[in-house]
Protein backbone atom coordinates (compact mmCIF):
# COMPACT_ATOMS: atom_id res chain seq x y z
CA UNK A 1 0.00 0.00 0.00
CA UNK A 2 2.72 2.47 0.94
CA UNK A 3 5.96 3.20 -0.84
CA UNK A 4 8.05 1.41 1.79
CA UNK A 5 6.02 -1.79 1.73
CA UNK A 6 9.05 -4.06 1.87
CA UNK A 7 10.14 -2.27 5.04
CA UNK A 8 7.00 -3.04 7.00
CA UNK A 9 7.06 -5.56 9.83
CA UNK A 10 3.36 -6.29 9.77
CA UNK A 11 0.79 -6.56 7.02
CA UNK A 12 -2.85 -5.64 7.26
CA UNK A 13 -5.45 -8.38 6.95
CA UNK A 14 -7.17 -8.32 3.56
CA UNK A 15 -4.43 -6.35 1.82
CA UNK A 16 -3.64 -8.07 -1.50
CA UNK A 17 -0.09 -9.37 -1.33
CA UNK A 18 1.16 -12.71 -2.48
CA UNK A 19 4.67 -13.93 -2.94
CA UNK A 20 4.12 -17.28 -4.64
CA UNK A 21 1.63 -16.49 -7.41
CA UNK A 22 0.22 -13.25 -8.76
CA UNK A 23 -2.62 -11.64 -6.83
CA UNK A 24 -5.53 -12.38 -9.21
CA UNK A 25 -4.42 -16.01 -9.47
CA UNK A 26 -4.35 -16.29 -5.68
CA UNK A 27 -7.95 -15.02 -5.50
CA UNK A 28 -8.94 -17.38 -8.33
CA UNK A 29 -7.42 -20.36 -6.47
CA UNK A 30 -9.37 -19.33 -3.38
CA UNK A 31 -12.58 -19.06 -5.38
CA UNK A 32 -12.03 -22.48 -6.97
CA UNK A 33 -11.34 -24.14 -3.61
CA UNK A 34 -14.36 -22.46 -2.01
CA UNK A 35 -16.59 -23.53 -4.91
CA UNK A 36 -15.35 -27.13 -4.62
CA UNK A 37 -15.93 -27.21 -0.86
CA UNK A 38 -19.39 -25.65 -1.25
CA UNK A 39 -20.27 -28.13 -3.97
CA UNK A 40 -19.08 -31.05 -1.86
CA UNK A 41 -21.11 -29.72 1.09
CA UNK A 42 -24.32 -29.60 -0.94
CA UNK A 43 -23.59 -33.03 -2.42
CA UNK A 44 -22.86 -34.59 0.97
CA UNK A 45 -26.09 -33.14 2.31
CA UNK A 46 -28.24 -34.53 -0.48
CA UNK A 47 -26.67 -37.91 -1.23
CA UNK A 48 -27.85 -41.09 0.44
CA UNK A 49 -24.66 -43.08 -0.19
CA UNK A 50 -22.97 -41.85 3.00
CA UNK A 51 -23.52 -43.06 6.53
CA UNK A 52 -26.38 -40.87 7.75
CA UNK A 53 -25.33 -40.10 11.34
CA UNK A 54 -21.89 -38.93 10.20
CA UNK A 55 -23.12 -36.45 7.60
CA UNK A 56 -23.66 -33.53 10.00
CA UNK A 57 -20.14 -33.82 11.42
CA UNK A 58 -18.74 -34.06 7.90
CA UNK A 59 -20.59 -30.89 6.91
CA UNK A 60 -19.14 -29.01 9.89
CA UNK A 61 -15.64 -30.15 8.90
CA UNK A 62 -16.22 -28.98 5.32
CA UNK A 63 -17.47 -25.61 6.57
CA UNK A 64 -14.41 -25.13 8.78
CA UNK A 65 -12.19 -26.03 5.82
CA UNK A 66 -13.96 -23.47 3.65
CA UNK A 67 -13.58 -20.80 6.34
CA UNK A 68 -9.85 -21.58 6.32
CA UNK A 69 -9.76 -21.12 2.53
CA UNK A 70 -11.49 -17.75 2.88
CA UNK A 71 -9.10 -16.66 5.61
CA UNK A 72 -5.99 -17.62 3.66
CA UNK A 73 -6.91 -16.66 0.10
CA UNK A 74 -9.29 -13.72 0.63
CA UNK A 75 -8.18 -12.22 3.95
CA UNK A 76 -4.53 -13.26 3.46
CA UNK A 77 -4.04 -14.54 6.98
CA UNK A 78 -0.78 -16.49 6.69
CA UNK A 79 1.71 -18.09 9.03
CA UNK A 80 4.42 -15.60 8.07
CA UNK A 81 6.16 -13.45 10.68
CA UNK A 82 4.49 -10.32 9.28
CA UNK A 83 1.12 -11.84 10.20
CA UNK A 84 1.77 -12.70 13.87
CA UNK A 85 -0.58 -10.05 15.25
CA UNK A 86 -3.38 -10.95 12.84
CA UNK A 87 -3.06 -14.66 13.66
CA UNK A 88 -3.00 -14.07 17.43
CA UNK A 89 -6.14 -11.94 17.24
CA UNK A 90 -7.80 -14.62 15.11
CA UNK A 91 -6.77 -17.35 17.55
CA UNK A 92 -8.33 -15.45 20.44
CA UNK A 93 -11.51 -14.86 18.43
CA UNK A 94 -11.75 -18.55 17.54
CA UNK A 95 -11.24 -19.49 21.20
CA UNK A 96 -14.13 -17.28 22.34
CA UNK A 97 -16.37 -18.45 19.49
CA UNK A 98 -15.79 -22.11 20.35
CA UNK A 99 -16.25 -21.51 24.10
CA UNK A 100 -19.58 -19.76 23.50
CA UNK A 101 -20.91 -22.26 20.97
CA UNK A 102 -19.72 -25.57 22.39
CA UNK A 103 -20.35 -24.44 25.97
CA UNK A 104 -23.91 -23.43 25.17
CA UNK A 105 -24.72 -26.55 23.13
CA UNK A 106 -23.19 -28.80 25.78
CA UNK A 107 -24.90 -27.22 28.80
CA UNK A 108 -28.28 -26.55 27.19
CA UNK A 109 -28.34 -30.08 25.77
CA UNK A 110 -27.77 -31.58 29.21
CA UNK A 111 -30.33 -29.31 30.87
CA UNK A 112 -32.85 -30.32 28.25
CA UNK A 113 -32.09 -34.02 28.79
CA UNK A 114 -32.16 -33.79 32.60
CA UNK A 115 -35.39 -31.87 32.81
CA UNK A 116 -37.92 -34.06 34.65
CA UNK A 117 -41.26 -34.27 32.84
CA UNK A 118 -43.39 -32.62 35.52
CA UNK A 119 -47.10 -32.16 34.73
CA UNK A 120 -46.84 -28.40 34.32
CA UNK A 121 -43.84 -28.91 32.06
CA UNK A 122 -45.58 -31.12 29.51
CA UNK A 123 -46.41 -28.12 27.38
CA UNK A 124 -42.72 -27.13 27.22
CA UNK A 125 -41.53 -30.69 26.72
CA UNK A 126 -43.84 -31.23 23.78
CA UNK A 127 -41.93 -28.49 21.99
CA UNK A 128 -38.94 -30.75 21.51
CA UNK A 129 -40.27 -31.80 18.10
CA UNK B 1 8.26 7.19 11.16
CA UNK B 2 11.53 5.34 11.60
CA UNK B 3 13.57 8.50 12.11
CA UNK B 4 10.97 9.81 14.53
CA UNK B 5 11.13 6.58 16.49
CA UNK B 6 14.94 6.74 16.51
CA UNK B 7 14.98 10.21 18.03
CA UNK B 8 12.83 9.10 20.93
CA UNK B 9 14.85 5.95 21.46
CA UNK B 10 12.34 3.38 20.31
CA UNK B 11 14.47 1.66 17.70
CA UNK B 12 17.52 -0.53 17.70
CA UNK B 13 18.19 0.16 14.06
CA UNK B 14 16.79 -1.45 10.93
CA UNK B 15 19.05 -4.50 11.04
CA UNK B 16 17.76 -5.60 14.42
CA UNK B 17 14.06 -5.74 13.72
CA UNK B 18 12.66 -8.22 16.18
CA UNK B 19 9.01 -7.72 15.31
CA UNK B 20 8.42 -6.88 18.95
CA UNK B 21 7.66 -3.22 18.51
CA UNK B 22 11.18 -1.85 18.88
CA UNK B 23 10.60 0.42 15.93
CA UNK B 24 7.64 2.11 17.53
CA UNK B 25 4.11 2.02 16.18
CA UNK B 26 3.38 0.74 12.70
CA UNK B 27 2.07 3.04 9.99
CA UNK B 28 -1.62 3.90 9.80
CA UNK B 29 -2.08 1.63 6.80
CA UNK B 30 -1.31 -1.30 9.13
CA UNK B 31 -2.83 -0.15 12.42
CA UNK B 32 -6.24 0.87 11.06
CA UNK B 33 -7.01 -2.39 9.19
CA UNK B 34 -5.69 -4.30 12.23
CA UNK B 35 -8.11 -2.44 14.48
CA UNK B 36 -10.88 -3.19 12.02
CA UNK B 37 -9.81 -6.85 12.03
CA UNK B 38 -10.33 -6.84 15.82
CA UNK B 39 -13.82 -5.38 15.28
CA UNK B 40 -14.65 -8.07 12.71
CA UNK B 41 -13.49 -10.80 15.11
CA UNK B 42 -15.68 -9.39 17.89
CA UNK B 43 -18.54 -9.33 15.39
CA UNK B 44 -17.93 -13.03 14.88
CA UNK B 45 -18.14 -13.51 18.66
CA UNK B 46 -21.54 -11.79 18.50
CA UNK B 47 -22.61 -14.19 15.76
CA UNK B 48 -21.37 -17.15 17.81
CA UNK B 49 -23.88 -16.16 20.51
CA UNK B 50 -26.65 -16.11 17.89
CA UNK B 51 -25.51 -19.51 16.55
CA UNK B 52 -25.52 -20.90 20.09
CA UNK B 53 -29.04 -19.55 20.63
CA UNK B 54 -30.19 -21.12 17.39
CA UNK B 55 -28.61 -24.48 18.25
CA UNK B 56 -30.28 -24.46 21.67
CA UNK B 57 -33.73 -23.57 20.29
CA UNK B 58 -33.81 -25.37 16.96
CA UNK B 59 -36.08 -28.14 18.30
CA UNK B 60 -38.36 -25.78 20.25
CA UNK B 61 -40.91 -25.61 17.46
CA UNK B 62 -44.06 -25.50 19.62
CA UNK B 63 -45.86 -27.82 17.21
CA UNK B 64 -45.15 -25.43 14.35
CA UNK B 65 -43.11 -26.00 11.18
CA UNK B 66 -39.67 -27.64 11.56
CA UNK B 67 -36.48 -27.01 9.61
CA UNK B 68 -37.12 -29.82 7.12
CA UNK B 69 -40.43 -28.32 5.98
CA UNK B 70 -39.22 -24.73 5.57
CA UNK B 71 -35.91 -24.44 3.77
CA UNK B 72 -35.30 -24.56 0.03
CA UNK B 73 -31.79 -25.76 -0.80
CA UNK B 74 -31.85 -24.46 -4.38
CA UNK B 75 -32.44 -20.89 -3.19
CA UNK B 76 -29.67 -21.27 -0.63
CA UNK B 77 -27.27 -22.57 -3.30
CA UNK B 78 -27.92 -19.49 -5.46
CA UNK B 79 -27.48 -17.21 -2.43
CA UNK B 80 -24.22 -18.94 -1.54
CA UNK B 81 -22.91 -18.63 -5.09
CA UNK B 82 -23.84 -14.93 -5.27
CA UNK B 83 -22.11 -14.09 -2.00
CA UNK B 84 -19.00 -16.17 -2.81
CA UNK B 85 -18.60 -14.52 -6.22
CA UNK B 86 -19.21 -11.15 -4.57
CA UNK B 87 -16.37 -11.84 -2.13
CA UNK B 88 -14.09 -12.87 -5.02
CA UNK B 89 -14.94 -9.77 -7.08
CA UNK B 90 -14.33 -7.61 -4.00
CA UNK B 91 -10.79 -9.03 -3.97
CA UNK B 92 -10.39 -8.08 -7.64
CA UNK B 93 -11.54 -4.55 -6.76
CA UNK B 94 -8.82 -4.39 -4.10
CA UNK B 95 -6.18 -5.41 -6.66
CA UNK B 96 -7.48 -2.78 -9.09
CA UNK B 97 -7.36 -0.17 -6.31
CA UNK B 98 -3.80 -1.14 -5.48
CA UNK B 99 -2.92 -0.55 -9.15
CA UNK B 100 -4.85 2.75 -8.98
CA UNK B 101 -7.11 1.80 -11.88
CA UNK B 102 -10.25 3.93 -11.45
CA UNK B 103 -12.39 2.23 -14.11
CA UNK B 104 -11.68 -1.32 -12.95
CA UNK B 105 -12.04 -0.46 -9.26
CA UNK B 106 -15.45 1.10 -9.87
CA UNK B 107 -16.54 -1.76 -12.14
CA UNK B 108 -15.53 -4.50 -9.70
CA UNK B 109 -17.03 -2.65 -6.74
CA UNK B 110 -20.28 -2.23 -8.68
CA UNK B 111 -20.33 -5.95 -9.46
CA UNK B 112 -19.57 -6.72 -5.79
CA UNK B 113 -22.55 -4.63 -4.77
CA UNK B 114 -24.85 -6.12 -7.41
CA UNK B 115 -24.02 -9.68 -6.36
CA UNK B 116 -24.58 -8.66 -2.73
CA UNK B 117 -27.94 -7.20 -3.77
CA UNK B 118 -28.87 -10.48 -5.48
CA UNK B 119 -28.08 -12.28 -2.21
CA UNK B 120 -30.13 -9.82 -0.19
CA UNK B 121 -33.07 -9.96 -2.60
CA UNK B 122 -33.21 -13.78 -2.38
CA UNK B 123 -33.01 -13.62 1.41
CA UNK B 124 -35.88 -11.12 1.61
CA UNK B 125 -37.90 -13.29 -0.81
CA UNK B 126 -37.25 -16.29 1.46
CA UNK B 127 -38.27 -14.35 4.58
CA UNK B 128 -41.49 -13.07 3.00
CA UNK B 129 -42.46 -16.52 1.73
CA UNK B 130 -41.75 -18.01 5.18
CA UNK B 131 -44.00 -15.41 6.78
CA UNK B 132 -46.65 -15.99 4.11
CA UNK B 133 -46.73 -19.75 4.73
CA UNK B 134 -47.30 -19.33 8.47
CA UNK B 135 -43.73 -19.33 9.79
CA UNK B 136 -43.17 -15.78 11.08
CA UNK B 137 -40.63 -15.06 13.87
CA UNK B 138 -43.34 -15.06 16.56
CA UNK B 139 -44.52 -18.58 15.66
CA UNK B 140 -41.97 -20.46 17.81
CA UNK B 141 -38.66 -20.04 19.64
CA UNK B 142 -36.96 -21.85 16.75
CA UNK B 143 -38.27 -19.33 14.21
CA UNK B 144 -37.39 -16.38 16.46
CA UNK B 145 -33.80 -17.54 16.67
CA UNK B 146 -33.70 -18.34 12.93
CA UNK B 147 -34.88 -14.87 11.91
CA UNK B 148 -32.51 -13.24 14.43
CA UNK B 149 -29.46 -15.16 13.20
CA UNK B 150 -30.06 -14.95 9.45
CA UNK B 151 -31.60 -11.48 9.69
CA UNK B 152 -28.57 -10.18 11.57
CA UNK B 153 -26.36 -11.44 8.75
CA UNK B 154 -28.71 -9.82 6.24
CA UNK B 155 -28.51 -6.53 8.15
CA UNK B 156 -24.72 -6.71 7.93
CA UNK B 157 -24.96 -7.29 4.16
CA UNK B 158 -27.27 -4.29 3.88
CA UNK B 159 -24.77 -2.13 5.77
CA UNK B 160 -22.02 -3.50 3.52
CA UNK B 161 -23.98 -2.49 0.40
CA UNK B 162 -24.36 1.06 1.71
CA UNK B 163 -20.64 1.09 2.49
CA UNK B 164 -19.76 -0.13 -1.03
CA UNK B 165 -21.80 2.70 -2.53
CA UNK B 166 -20.12 5.21 -0.23
CA UNK B 167 -16.66 3.96 -1.15
CA UNK B 168 -17.44 4.11 -4.88
CA UNK B 169 -18.46 7.75 -4.45
CA UNK B 170 -15.44 8.59 -2.32
CA UNK B 171 -12.96 6.99 -4.72
CA UNK B 172 -14.65 8.77 -7.59
CA UNK B 173 -14.56 12.15 -5.84
CA UNK B 174 -11.24 11.99 -3.99
CA UNK B 175 -9.15 9.46 -5.92
CA UNK B 176 -6.84 6.86 -4.39
CA UNK B 177 -5.78 8.90 -1.38
CA UNK B 178 -4.14 6.98 1.47
CA UNK B 179 -7.08 7.42 3.83
CA UNK B 180 -9.62 6.42 1.17
CA UNK B 181 -7.64 3.27 0.31
CA UNK B 182 -7.51 2.36 4.01
CA UNK B 183 -11.30 2.62 4.20
CA UNK B 184 -11.56 0.43 1.10
CA UNK B 185 -9.33 -2.17 2.75
CA UNK B 186 -11.56 -2.17 5.84
CA UNK B 187 -14.59 -2.64 3.58
CA UNK B 188 -12.99 -5.68 1.94
CA UNK B 189 -12.23 -7.21 5.36
CA UNK B 190 -15.87 -6.66 6.35
CA UNK B 191 -17.19 -8.17 3.12
CA UNK B 192 -14.94 -11.27 3.26
CA UNK B 193 -15.92 -11.76 6.92
CA UNK B 194 -19.63 -11.73 5.98
CA UNK B 195 -18.97 -14.54 3.52
CA UNK B 196 -17.20 -16.54 6.23
CA UNK B 197 -20.22 -16.15 8.51
CA UNK B 198 -22.51 -17.19 5.65
CA UNK B 199 -20.52 -20.44 5.28
CA UNK B 200 -21.45 -21.26 8.88
CA UNK B 201 -25.09 -20.26 8.30
CA UNK B 202 -25.67 -22.30 5.16
CA UNK B 203 -24.00 -25.32 6.76
CA UNK B 204 -25.57 -25.24 10.22
CA UNK B 205 -28.98 -23.76 9.45
CA UNK B 206 -29.80 -24.85 5.92
CA UNK B 207 -27.82 -28.01 5.09
CA UNK B 208 -27.86 -29.71 8.49
CA UNK B 209 -31.42 -28.45 8.97
CA UNK B 210 -32.63 -30.18 5.80
CA UNK B 211 -30.88 -33.52 6.32
CA UNK B 212 -33.36 -36.40 6.12
CA UNK B 213 -34.39 -37.13 9.71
Amino acid sequence: MTEDETDLIDVAPGAPHNNLVSEPIAYAIGLALALILTGVSFWVASTSTLWGPGVAAGLVVLAIAQMGVHLVFFLHITSGPDNTNNVLALAFGVLIVFLVMIGTIWIMGHMNANMAPMPEMTNLMSQRG
Amino acid sequence: MTTEAATIGLTHGGSEDTGLGHRGPESKSIVIPYGFWLFVLSDMVLFSALFATYAALVHATDGGPVTNQLFDRTLVAVETLALLLSSFVCGLAMIAAKRKSMAWTQAWLLLTGLLGAVFLFIELYEFSSLIAEGAPPQRSAFLSSFFTLVGCHGAHVTAGLLWIGTMMAQIWAKGFRQDIVRRLLCLSIFWHALDIIWVAIFTIVYLIGTLPA
